[in-house]
């Protein structure tokens, strides 16, 4: 016990950087996603294509090489330097991004076309319509596949270790491979893994029934 | 005065041409009641007259303003034009409270106070008061095309067009919302109503229009047109409806 115990406060750390990149890519990845929706259903035959060779190139290629070519491809570049933190909290945000999109454009699709209509007969634009009728009851529907996502995405750190992110998992890595304890450190990660995420799915769900009671 | 003027109106979802050549006018305070087979055009009518549809051809005057010109800010005629749909289409995230003084908030930035209190007046004269902070969910039929009505009249139209307000309604929530249509007739309200209720359109309406594949068949006074149709597709629609 007291290998795990010594090594918590390392795993800890390692946790700290994990949520950090989690909640910025996250958010920046509910964005990019907001946009690439809004793309996909705009009038404009041009931009409706961008948005679906964007999420059909996510789509179609796995999540380490999206970040191997962010981190090794783009910065061979020369043109910007990524350090990894910065890379790995791009991969996921635009990884997640083209999920949040299909999640979003099928929740606003969802929506009747009755309401979009009332709107603009009070005479709202269609960027109120979209902002106080169609996206906050499309929101509620979205939520469980956000969750979901979320989730996915939270998990997706886990590779960044590869690239020297000193995340939760690397830390574990570390921690194994001093200790040689792998048994012990790796169900202790395990368990912070399973933890952070249930925490998050009663958080969803808090929201979601608060949602619905309105 | 005109309040309405359409003139030459054209409308065609791809191919197939919906309404054909449609001249009609509509003058102030007059309740007009649009009539026809299912199929005919005539929601279709409706629905150019806000621009809920593009319209393909001709002109559509509305207060003075011809809406098919792509310079006009629609959504500003739209504040002046009421719509009251057959499926209500209200908001159900939202409060009764809510639904009606949305538009007042967020378009014509009245303050909370006030547009609670218009709100509170407008439920009053639908006779729902109680249901202000009630879920369009928790409602009945008859009770949601009430509070759409107020939602649409809050914004202080000059028109108010309703696409058949009481076809998705039990019969015994009809005659509730034709009893607020005939209150809001009887105030002054320039009306377009599409219906399949020809009781109100009889005893409400000042004029008739009969349409039929796309045309204005016929279009004369009630009384006159429903005991003495000219035409014999008005005909043989009434005595399948009367």
């Amino acid at each position: 016990m007291d290998i795990i115990s010594a090594a918590i406060p390392m795993l800890l750390k390692g946790l700290q950087v994990t949520l950090y990149i989690f909640v910025i890519a996250i958010i920046l990845g509910f964005l990019i996603g907001l946009v690439i929706a809004l793309l996909r259903l705009a009038p404009s035959k041009i931009l409706n294509w961008i948005a679906k060779v964007y999420v059909d190139a996510i789509r179609g290629t796995p999540f380490i090489v999206q970040l191997f070519f962010i981190y090794f491809g783009v910065n061979s570049l020369q043109l910007v330097s990524l350090n990894s933190t910065t890379a790995g909290i791009v991969t996921v945000a635009i990884n997640a991004g083209a999920y949040f999109a299909e999640i979003i454009r099928a929740g606003i699709q969802s929506i009747d076309k009755g309401q979009t209509e009332a709107a603009r007969s009070i005479g709202f634009t269609g960027v109120q319509t979209m902002r106080y009728v169609v996206l906050p009851q499309a929101f509620r529907r979205m939520l469980p596949t956000i969750t979901n996502q979320s989730i996915i995405s939270l998990k997706d750190t886990s590779l960044l270790s590869v690239i020297g992110i000193a995340d939760l998992t690397q830390q574990g890595q570390i921690q194994a491979s001093a200790t040689f304890e792998a048994f012990k450190i790796w169900l202790a990660v395990g368990v912070i893994y399973f933890i952070i995420i249930y925490l998050l799915t009663i958080l969803a769900n808090f929201i979601e029934r608060r949602i619905q009671l309105r | 005065m005109s309040m309405i003027k359409v003139k030459n109106l054209r409308k065609s979802f791809g191919k197939i041409e919906v309404l054909k050549d449609i001249n009609a006018e509509v003058q102030e305070q007059e309740v007009v009641c649009v009539i026809g087979p299912s199929g005919s055009g005539k929601s279709t009518f409706l629905r150019c007259l806000n621009r809920l549809e593009e319209i393909s051809g001709g002109e559509v005057v509305i207060n003075g303003q011809d809406i098919t010109d792509n310079k006009i800010n629609i959504n500003k005629v739209r504040q002046e034009v009421g719509m009251v749909f057959q499926q209500f289409n209200l908001f159900p995230h939202k409060t009764v409270l809510e639904n009606i003084t949305m538009g007042p908030i967020k378009i014509r930035t009245t303050d909370k106070s006030a547009a609670d209190k218009l709100a509170f007046e407008l439920l009053d004269k639908v006779g729902l008061r109680e249901k202000a902070y009630s879920f369009p969910g928790e409602l009945s039929g008859g009770q949601k095309q009430r509070v759409a009505i107020a939602r649409a009249l809050a914004m202080n139209p000059k028109i108010m067009l309703f696409d058949e307000p009481t076809s998705a309604l039990d019969p015994e929530m009809v005659g509730d919302v034709l009893e607020v249509m005939k209150q809001l007739a009887k105030e002054g309200m320039t009306m377009v109503v599409v219906t399949h209720e020809m009781g109100f359109a009889r005893e409400v309406g000042d004029r008739v229009i009969f349409m039929d594949g796309g045309y204005i068949v016929e279009e004369n006074e009630p009384n006159e047109l429903f005991s003495n149709p000219q035409h014999d597709r008005t005909k043989a629609f009434l005595s399948k409806v009367l």
